[in-house]
């Protein structure tokens, strides 16, 4: 039985974030997942991106977490090489209605500290993004609004804790935790049972369900669907700001994102739905998008988009950032609450919850050697024709590209197999290295990717998966 | 970096970079170079296992290896240079950026030639909702799975689209022991040619859905089923009339994309119906070093035709690199009614030599008139006795009305009966 201090169960941007803080002490730390990779659910479908406070309920521990943790966003992203564009958001202001909400906005803005949010005349707006609809009355400019590489932050920050020792267990359900004498004992999961004195509960979407195995469940999870498209680097028009519709009191509408990886994101929808393994895109919700973003960036040309995909954030009733420290069954932590704000604010959230386990009695006994830093895969598809022949005559494979549509190598799609925590799918693959993730979504590269991941998997190539428990590329026959 | 120097550089040794660079040698140029990412030449014919290619070249039926063989063998029998496991990535005026293994390699050229092919287009360009499991394939990866790596990848069956790559995928799957439960065609009529559907769909069983299209997707994994829905007029879906058909797998064979990345870079631009660059019948574009030719121009029916008009690229781009080629008056080319657009798009008025128009009509028709005309002249006029969109159609034009053209070229299909 494997024996740890504190398993966190769930490796999304909050469990992966804490991993990290924790492996910082003398502590052992384990990690599990029922998915195939980190990543989880909601922080890696999402649209990458982390924004400050302005918007956020005034007062609120979401809000204060938040404003903290944007504020590590680029310490984090140099420590951990991760891709970030600083590129601002505009809202253009489309009618009159919306004008409204303009004085509240900036008042609210205001209020959570984030003074340099601002209105700005239609003129100056055009001028900085000239792809925007010009019959707009003026926009929201706020400058500090940045893009980041979404499945990369998990991804790295999942690198360096294991390299500071954690453990991780993927493709590892959990499916009771054992309470005995008011303390949890251990946590049994498709994989067997893990002897914990301290189980934190980060399981984003499932969360629910797991707080329920320690009866410490006084609120529901539903997943609030978003709806989003991807554009080809290619396409003609192109946003140099992330465009955001003008919040109202639901929800902050359709965004028009550039992407560290000069493609575009839109989206996305808000679509309270009630099965949590719902990712279907429907016609109704992309045609929603697509109106919503075309009255902001008229140019924008939806032939050009390379994929479609769905995020599903929890969302919690009663809403707000929640943390529990169990009285009934000590060692018991659990996060709740956390929705699309969550990629922003795990970086401060897991000090936090550090902090409160801290005041509950865990020893964090800081250790000596601790590495900071994690490098990324240097890309081939970023270099010169000098840093290319460098790079080949290291490792010829840099000389081989798999993936023709992002210039993608043999040497990067096996370090992203290697790598600690490395991926084990198609999709964990593309989310590392983007083999896959271009014009022709991994038709050329797919057959020669199945074939390497069988090979350093050692396992039949029909066993390779596209991503979770089922998910066979292939149908061989078992004979 | 390694320096090389050739007279003419062709990127892809598929069917049309073998029969441009065996034409270019030919025709004077001495080094000749083919650039292929794979690991052998032969491009998409290797995995075309099935018969039908070359009953127009070579007036015989042969299967896409012994195609592309014939010409491979050729290449090496002429004493052209194949650097294989190579990838282009960027053209710099007139030096074309590769790598490999070995390092970055910079290819300094006469003359160059683009014969990339070109890709499929997937789930995504047709936004088809639903979720994302694995068994959506579209039909070439699928091919190539069945095909080159001896896979199976799925047992039940629902292929998108009536193109030939899915009609025959459809009878490959049955022979694989798979169920094709239904090729799914948007338009009235159908993509590819009408042998592959007698061959592929009618001999076999498998039901044909003219008007109809996917409209989602379900299973969390691997595929469960998709819904299908036939379409109204105007290609919008009705959708109380949907049905949802149980399967692992679907397959799209939803239209092909020529592969022009590496042409962007060299600052050519793409036409937007075609999706590749514009030539005159040289196959020249209007980078006067750079020709392309193949699918990578435009999405040929017949392997054949892509052999000749590569032919034609090959001789022309060597005499480019010999500085034997000089430009006439351009003369515009253009897709009159029922036309849906002519390759190439422009003749060069000075050349001694007859000039073949290809194209392709919209709808389907019977007694179509096909005529090109300039300035109220005729200058090539045939009559068919039915015409489809899946089958590419050509004029020639005489070489003496070439001096006397006046003003632009038009093609245009009249239809004694449309069918659709």
């Amino acid at each position: 039985m494997i024996k740890t201090d504190v398993l966190i169960i769930g490796a999304g941007a909050v469990g992966v974030a804490l991993a990290r803080e924790l492996s910082k002490y003398k502590i052992k730390v384990t990690v599990c997942d029922k998915n195939d990779d980190v990543g989880g659910d909601a922080s890696k479908s999402n649209s990458g991106l982390t924004s400050t406070s302005a918007t956020m309920p005034v007062g609120t521990l979401e809000c204060k977490i938040r404003t903290i943790s944007h504020s590590m966003v680029d310490n984090i992203c140099r420590d951990l090489d991760i891709p970030i564009i600083h590129c601002g958001s505009i809202a253009p202001v489309l009618y009159p209605e919306q004008m409204e909400n303009v004085p509240g906005l900036l008042a609210r803005a205001f209020q959570n500290g984030v003074y340099d949010y601002e209105f700005l005349p239609k003129e100056d707006i055009l001028e900085m993004e000239p792809t925007l609809n010009p019959n707009i009355l003026g926009g929201i400019y706020s400058p500090r609004d940045s893009q980041i590489n979404q499945f990369l932050v998990v991804v790295a920050e999942a690198e360096n804790a294991a390299e500071n020792g954690v453990e991780f267990l993927l493709d590892c359900k959990v499916e009771d935790i054992c309470v005995s004498n008011g303390r949890v004992e251990k946590v049994v999961t498709s994989k067997g049972e893990i002897e914990a004195k301290w189980v934190v509960n980060c399981a984003g979407l499932h969360c629910d369900d797991i707080a329920k195995m320690v009866d410490e469940c006084d609120f529901t999870v539903h997943p609030r669907k978003g709806e989003f498209f991807v554009f080809s680097h290619n396409t003609p028009v192109k946003v140099s700001h992330i465009i955001s519709s003008v919040p109202s009191a639901k929800t902050r509408g359709v965004l028009v994102i550039p992407t560290v990886d000069n493609n575009m994101i839109v989206g996305p929808t808000a679509d309270d739905v009630e099965d949590k393994t719902d990712r279907m895109t429907t016609r109704e919700g992309l045609e929603s998008v697509r109106t919503q973003a075309l009255a902001m960036v008229p140019g924008l040309r939806f032939e050009d988009t390379i994929a479609q995909f769905v995020g599903a954030r929890p969302a919690r009733e009663p809403e707000g950032y929640n943390i529990v420290v169990s009285k009934k069954a000590l060692g018991y932590v659990g996060i709740s609450g956390v929705r699309s704000t969550g990629l922003t604010a795990s970086f401060a959230l897991a000090k936090y919850i550090a902090h409160e386990m801290q005041e509950a009695g865990l020893i964090l006994e800081r250790k000596v050697g601790w590495i900071r830093k994690r490098r990324g895969i240097v890309r081939f598809a970023d270099k010169n024709d000098a840093e290319r022949d460098a790079l080949i005559a290291a490792d010829p494979l840099y000389g081989k590209i798999i993936c023709r549509c992002e210039q993608v190598t043999e040497s990067e799609i096996l370090q992203a197999i290697r790598r600690p925590v490395g991926a084990k799918t198609l999709d964990a693959v593309k989310r590392r290295v983007r083999a896959g993730m271009g014009r022709c979504q991994g038709g050329f590269c797919s057959p020669l990717i199945i074939e390497i991941l069988a090979r350093e998997l050692g396992i039949p190539e029909e066993e390779v998966r596209k991503r979770g428990a089922k998910a066979f590329m292939l149908a061989d026959d078992n004979d | 970096m390694k320096e090389l120097l050739y007279d003419v550089a062709i990127v892809g040794a598929g069917p049309a970079g073998l029969a441009a660079a065996i034409s270019a040698k030919q025709n004077g140029a001495e080094r000749v170079l083919l650039v292929e990412r794979d690991i052998r030449a032969g491009g998409i014919l290797q995995q075309c296992i099935h018969a039908g290619f070359g009953l127009q070249y070579f007036g015989e039926e042969l299967t896409g290896p012994e195609y592309a063989e014939r010409f491979a063998d050729k290449v090496k029998a002429e004493g052209i240079d194949l650097l294989t496991e190579t990838t282009a990535l960027e053209i710099r005026e007139k030096v074309l950026v590769c790598v490999n293994t070995s390092g970055v390699v910079h290819i300094h050229f006469g003359a160059l030639i683009l014969a990339m092919g070109c890709r499929e287009r997937t789930r995504a360009n047709l936004v088809i909702p639903g979720s994302r499991p694995s068994g959506v394939y579209t039909a070439g990866t699928a091919q190539k799975l069945i095909n080159i790596y001896g896979h199976k990848v799925g047992k039940e069956v629902v292929i998108l689209g009536s193109g030939d790559i899915g009609m025959i995928m459809a009878r490959r799957l049955t022979l694989e022991g798979a169920k094709v439960k239904a090729v799914v065609e948007l338009m009235p009529f159908l993509a590819g040619l009408q042998r592959n559907k007698v061959q592929c769909l009618d001999d076999f069983g498998i039901p044909l859905l003219l008007s109809h299209t996917v409209v989602n997707i379900t299973g969390v994994d691997r595929v469960e089923s998709v819904t299908v829905a036939p379409v109204d007029e105007n290609k919008r879906p009705i959708l109380d009339k949907a049905e949802v058909i149980p399967c692992d797998t679907l397959l799209l064979s939803v239209g092909l994309i020529p592969e022009n990345e590496l042409t962007l870079t060299s600052g050519l631009s793409l036409s937007g119906i075609t999706k590749g660059a514009s030539v005159n019948q040289f196959m020249q574009t209007e980078v006067p070093y750079i020709f392309a030719c193949g699918n990578v121009l435009h999405v040929n029916d017949l392997v054949d035709n892509v052999s000749r008009e590569s032919e034609q690229a090959g001789k022309y781009a060597a005499k480019y690199a010999a500085g034997a080629l000089a430009a006439g008056e351009s003369i515009k080319v253009e897709a009159g009614e029922g036309i849906r657009y002519v390759c190439p798009q422009s003749i060069d008025a000075s050349a001694d030599e007859d000039v073949n128009l290809f194209f392709r009509t919209i709808v389907p028709g019977r007694d179509t008139t096909l005529i090109a005309t300039a300035g109220g002249e005729v200058l090539a006029r045939k009559k068919l006795t039915a015409t489809t969109p899946g089958a590419m159609e050509k004029l020639t034009i005489s070489k003496d009305k070439l001096a006397t053209l006046g003003g632009a070229v038009t093609v245009s299909a009249t239809h004694g009966e449309v069918l659709a």
